[in-house]
């Protein structure tokens, strides 16, 4: 089986190098300490099964599986008993090994891992149905009806009762929830990557740490829609 | 207190000194780094860093078969959660342990 270790300690990282060449099963295509090359490494390759750390700074184990469009097995690889259960909710992960892992354990779990027949997909990351006919719509400011094309957007935000729209030409306040704008915009385009805000994912300058550079305005990213922004960015 | 030992590392190496010398060579260079964020962390009072801390030094404590010192640190990450510096004494303690022992290999 093709594997990949994914953990930010190298101390971890090199006692799977090990136990992967002990077991004799396994050949490792690469190992990472972050999840972002690792996410960037899965997009263009498939492995059979990734040793999985749950604790990294930043982005944990169980963010990456969510950005995961076609997971494979996954062994994930901890300190603390204390995610095992919700490790158990994905049909994918076959097994969970405690550290320091011992050799014998690290076998029973591979074991395991190349037995296991995963049904085809349980875990359906949402699709993204790109929306064809992108429409213009139409919002209400002070009794006018102003036409906007939504690839002009790069960003809404919710302020209180109002939304501001931001167009490369203008900003628009108009009353209303950011959940009925949600609704009007393509979902191939845009993603709310915080409560407050919507960004269109095409005007995205970079993106640092935990915020978003769009236009000229930087933008929080909740941790619960970081997965989904990583998983539709089309990283290199 | 007890002590560090190297029985989990040789059971791994199983007799084979090419694979002990690197996983020795990787604790002796990871664990200060590690111990002196630790320590720049507790310096800045940042909670949520000291945790990331003690949670990365835990798998080092546990590697050195340190099952009490374990618990320790496990209790201490804990209390950080709450921003507490119970058992903060305790847990330097083990990892001055563990520094002295490394300097030994």
């Amino acid at each position: 089986m093709n594997c990949l270790i994914i953990d930010d300690e190298k101390i971890a990282r090199e006692i799977l190098k090990v136990l992967c060449e002990e077991n004799g099963s396994l050949k490792i295509k690469g190992s990472y300490s972050s999840a972002l090359p690792a996410i960037k490494y899965l997009n263009e390759n498939d492995v059979d099964l990734i040793f999985l750390d749950i604790h990294m700074p930043d982005f944990n184990g169980f963010d990456l599986i969510k950005t995961l469009k076609n997971p494979p097995k996954i062994i994930l690889t901890t300190s603390d008993p204390q995610f095992a259960l919700k490790a158990f909710e994905y049909d994918f992960i076959v097994d969970y090994l405690l550290k320091p892992i011992e050799s014998s354990r690290f076998d029973k779990a591979v074991q395991k891992a190349e037995n296991k027949v995963i049904e085809p997909s349980k875990f359906a990351s949402k699709s993204v149905t790109p929306n064809s006919v992108e429409s213009d719509f139409y919002v209400n400011i002070d009794r006018r009806l102003i036409k906007i094309n939504p690839a002009s957007v790069y960003l809404v935000e919710a302020k209180g009762d109002y939304i501001h729209i931001k167009t490369e030409e203008q900003n628009y306040r108009v009353h209303s929830t950011l959940k009925k704008i949600e609704d009007k915009l393509p979902p191939s385009m845009f993603l709310k990557i915080h409560r407050s805000y919507i960004i269109n994912l095409k005007k995205i300058i970079d993106i640092e740490d935990n915020s978003v550079l769009i236009e000229r305005d930087v933008i929080p990213i909740s941790r619960s829609k970081r997965p989904e922004l990583m998983r539709r960015l089309d990283l290199l | 207190m007890e002590q560090p030992t190297l029985d989990y590392i040789n059971r791994l190496s199983n007799g084979d000194e090419g694979i002990f010398n690197t996983l020795i060579g990787v604790i002796k260079k990871e664990f200060p780094v590690e111990r002196a964020s630790y320590d720049s962390s507790v310096q800045e009072k940042d909670y949520r860093l000291i945790e990331e801390s003690v949670h990365r030094l835990k798998h080092k404590i546990n590697v050195f078969g340190l099952e009490d010192s374990y618990q320790t640190a496990n209790r201490f990450e804990q209390n950080l959660r709450k921003n507490s510096f119970e058992l903060k004494e305790e847990f330097d303690e083990v990892l001055t342990v563990i520094s002295n022992f490394i300097k030994t290999l």
